[in-house]
């Protein structure tokens, strides 16, 4: 069975792409099972989604634990650790990952244990092309398993796609063919995992729960205002940066519009954004009546920030 | 048959398309809301014509399933967790109604802790409510067992509403092969509502079971839901049977997979029953002699196929996704009573697994399955045991160690 994992951010397109690829597989002759994860906040926070792929009825559920690839979108998920995107893997497993960097450099980083290939990324990329990295994601993978034929990739992602006009879908194929394109030369590496015999499993660490009094044991928040401690600005893949020069101090509008009220006003009177807690959702862009508000690729914006150049 | 890939809520909807449901009042919770979502869709292009409400709850949405399932039209409905709890007085009250629809349950996590995946609680307080239950292991089930609910529901032996539950995420989101059943054949299968007498009009009014009784009629009117909830195990067989004859899928009250010639076996509901099916397969290589043993409904009980499948075996890991506070598993509880006493039953062992969407892995059932065997060898179960391990635990001391630091700073 192959089993493979795609890590992006929500809006990233990583149902799709997992979709894109399970419909690949299936018009490849193969039995799929596809599927995202994702808790209660949505864009911009890690998501995954999975797929896999075999010859006879697929009996197994959930996450993947043993994943054959791991696929990561957004290399700015690597530092986070509840993204879990090393999670299970060995050096069976191949890890293709969307970034600028070279492969040599992520493998040092991360102390891989298997093959890193990379995707390369553009710098301070265009958010609108943010869209079509499911589709190089999709179009990747399905070469490095070899047992995708490229016709099943441009005709899944027509299956997948179309009900988005025929633009989207060239556009898709364009993205998706190109990175199947590139991938020649590792085509074939990800290969079918073992699973473990039932005569020969690690045994489960099983314990006995103990009893502890409801002082401990019940679900409470000891702390007051908790949630300011999740820093959600890293789930942000645009930044709002406000343009003084052009800000009328009408700020009760954006600080009110602010569904994560990260807009304060300071003495001035003047709007300040909290980026620790910033989403990115862009409501006090679209909502400026002065259009002070503009919005920056994130990683552009931090580099600026920090006084140097877009890494 | 050509098959699509879909999502369990996808193939639920696509349930209630075949079987031309008239009818959906709706209130959105995750992970069920892509099942209304989906129907709308269709109604909006006019591939379904249903009429769909939405309503200000779950509450609300059963009354008025209910109340329009007591005109004598097709009703569908579909909630989760905290929705079916909030439904609950009303789940009760429209099966006293002896009013027939189909409800979907995606099933998820109670709270307090709050979740968003998967477990059985919220299905099994409603077991004693008079719904029916069909429980799902597959994409393909879901779809399927929409068009069994609806024949089981109408059949005049039962005359009551069914649940089909699917798990959330699990299935809810997942996506497998499903055949779509053709059209006319699901219609020769289930044909248009014949309501006969259900027909509550605005011009006729009654009085639908209102009226404050005393002990002896109250007994005689919930005890007939009983014995056609009961009426149900026959009636279902029946269905089932001919459901294999139009489209060639079984799908028997209790799953019995490689029981024949087990000692031990795994009993579950619920999709994570596909994972022990691979567990089966592999202990099997490995010279093991295990099976699986799945009740698809769960109410009416089938006490007595279970006796059939079980008698005999020498042990079964009973593996519960749900947790009665102060007992332990349901179903265990429900399979001691039906072995009871019998000569030849299994010893029971009890499990708490995947609750809150916690995952059951292969190496899991494997060691249960080796606990079960001793468990027969010594003829006496250890204590029930909740999958739970000492890294988990981990997890949740460090947890507490936060909470222990936040406490402190808060006394500060």
């Amino acid at each position: 069975m192959y089993r493979i994992r795609f890590h992006g951010r929500g809006g990233q397109g990583m149902k799709t792409a997992g979709r894109i690829l399970g419909t690949a597989f299936f018009l490849s002759g193969f039995e799929v099972q596809d599927a995202p994860r994702y808790g209660a906040e949505r864009r911009g926070a890690p998501i995954f989604a999975y797929v896999r792929a075999a010859k006879s009825a697929i009996n197994e559920r959930g996450v993947i634990r043993r994943p054959d690839l791991v696929i990561v979108a957004d290399d700015t998920l690597v530092t986070i650790p509840a993204a879990g995107v090393l999670s299970g893997a060995t050096e069976h497993t191949v890890l293709l990952i969307r970034s600028a960097e070279t492969p040599e450099v992520w493998k040092e980083r991360l102390n891989f244990p298997g093959l890193v290939l990379t995707l390369p990324a553009a710098e301070g990329e265009d958010v609108l092309e943010l869209r079509y990295i499911g589709a190089t994601c999709t179009g990747a993978a399905a070469h490095l398993v070899r047992v995708i034929p490229r016709e099943s990739l441009a005709q899944a992602i027509r299956d997948e796609l179309g009900h988005l006009g025929e633009d989207v879908v060239a556009k898709d194929l364009d993205q998706a063919l190109e990175a199947y394109d590139l991938m020649a030369d590792s085509s074939g590496c990800v290969t079918e995992g073992k699973d473990p015999p039932a005569d020969a499993y690690e045994k489960p660490s099983w314990i006995d729960v103990p009893f502890e009094e409801a002082d401990v044991s019940a679900p409470v928040i000891h702390a007051p205002a908790t949630s300011e401690q999740v820093p959600t600005g890293l789930w942000r893949t645009m930044r709002p940066v406000i343009d003084y020069d052009r800000c009328k101090r009408c700020a009760w509008i954006c600080s009110t519009l602010c569904p994560d009220s990260t807009i304060s006003i300071n003495e001035a009177g003047y709007p300040e954004i909290d980026y620790q807690h910033c989403k990115g959702c862009l409501i006090c862009m679209s909502s400026c009546p002065s259009h002070a508000i503009r919005a920056l690729p994130e990683q552009e914006a931090a580099a600026a920030a920090a006084g140097g150049t877009p890494s | 048959m050509t098959r699509t890939l879909m999502t369990g809520n996808a193939a639920a909807a696509w349930g209630a398309r075949l079987a031309q449901v008239e009818y959906l009042p709706a209130f959105p919770i995750t992970p069920q809301t892509e099942i209304i979502e989906t129907i709308a869709k269709w109604i909006d292009t006019g591939d379904m014509d249903c009429r769909m409400v939405t309503m200000d709850s779950e509450h609300s949405m059963i009354t008025a399933a209910g109340a329009a399932a007591a005109t004598g039209v097709r009703v569908f409905s579909a909630t989760s967790s905290q929705g079916l709890l909030y439904a609950m007085e009303m789940l009760y009250t429209v099966a006293g109604w002896r009013a027939p629809l189909v409800l979907m349950n995606v099933s998820r996590g109670l709270s307090a802790p709050l979740t968003l995946e998967s477990d059985h609680n919220d299905i099994m307080a409603a077991r004693d409510s008079g719904f029916l239950q069909i429980h799902c292991a597959t994409c393909q089930e879901v779809l399927d067992s929409v068009l069994l609910a609806y024949r089981l529901a109408e059949d005049s032996r039962v005359r009551l509403p069914v649940i089909v539950n699917l798990d959330g995420f699990y299935l809810s989101f997942t996506r497998e092969p499903v055949a779509i059943p053709d059209a006319d054949t699901v219609h020769r299968f289930i044909g248009p509502f014949e309501p006969g007498t259900i027909s509550f009009r605005a011009s006729t009014p009654v009085s639908q079971a209102v009226a404050v009784l005393g002990g002896t009629p109250y007994s005689y009117f919930r005890f007939e839901v009983h014995l056609a909830s009961l009426n149900g195990l026959a009636a279902y067989d029946e269905i089932a049977r001919e459901f294999t004859e139009a489209f060639g899928r079984n799908h028997d009250a209790v799953e019995a997979y490689h029981t024949d010639d087990a000692d031990l076996v795994f009993v579950m509901v619920g999709s994570f029953a596909t994972k022990a099916r691979e567990a089966v397969d592999r202990l099997r290589q490995a010279g093991w002699k295990v099976g699986l043993v799945r009740p698809r409904l769960l109410r009416p009980f089938p006490e007595a196929r279970l006796r059939e499948l079980l008698t005999g075996k020498r042990g079964a890991a009973v593996i519960d996704q749900n947790l009665s506070m102060g007992k332990g598993g349901v179903l265990h509880t429900e399979l001691a009573s039906a072995l009871y006493g019998r000569p030849g039953a299994p010893v029971l062992v009890s499990f708490i697994g995947g609750l809150g969407g916690r995952d059951i892995a292969l190496e899991e059932l494997f060691e249960m399955a080796k606990v079960t065997r001793q468990a027969a060898d010594e003829g006496q179960a250890p204590a029930p045991r909740l999958l739970f391990t000492a890294d988990e635990l981990r997890e949740v001391r460090k947890l507490q160690a936060i909470a222990q630091v936040e406490r402190q700073r808060l006394k500060d």
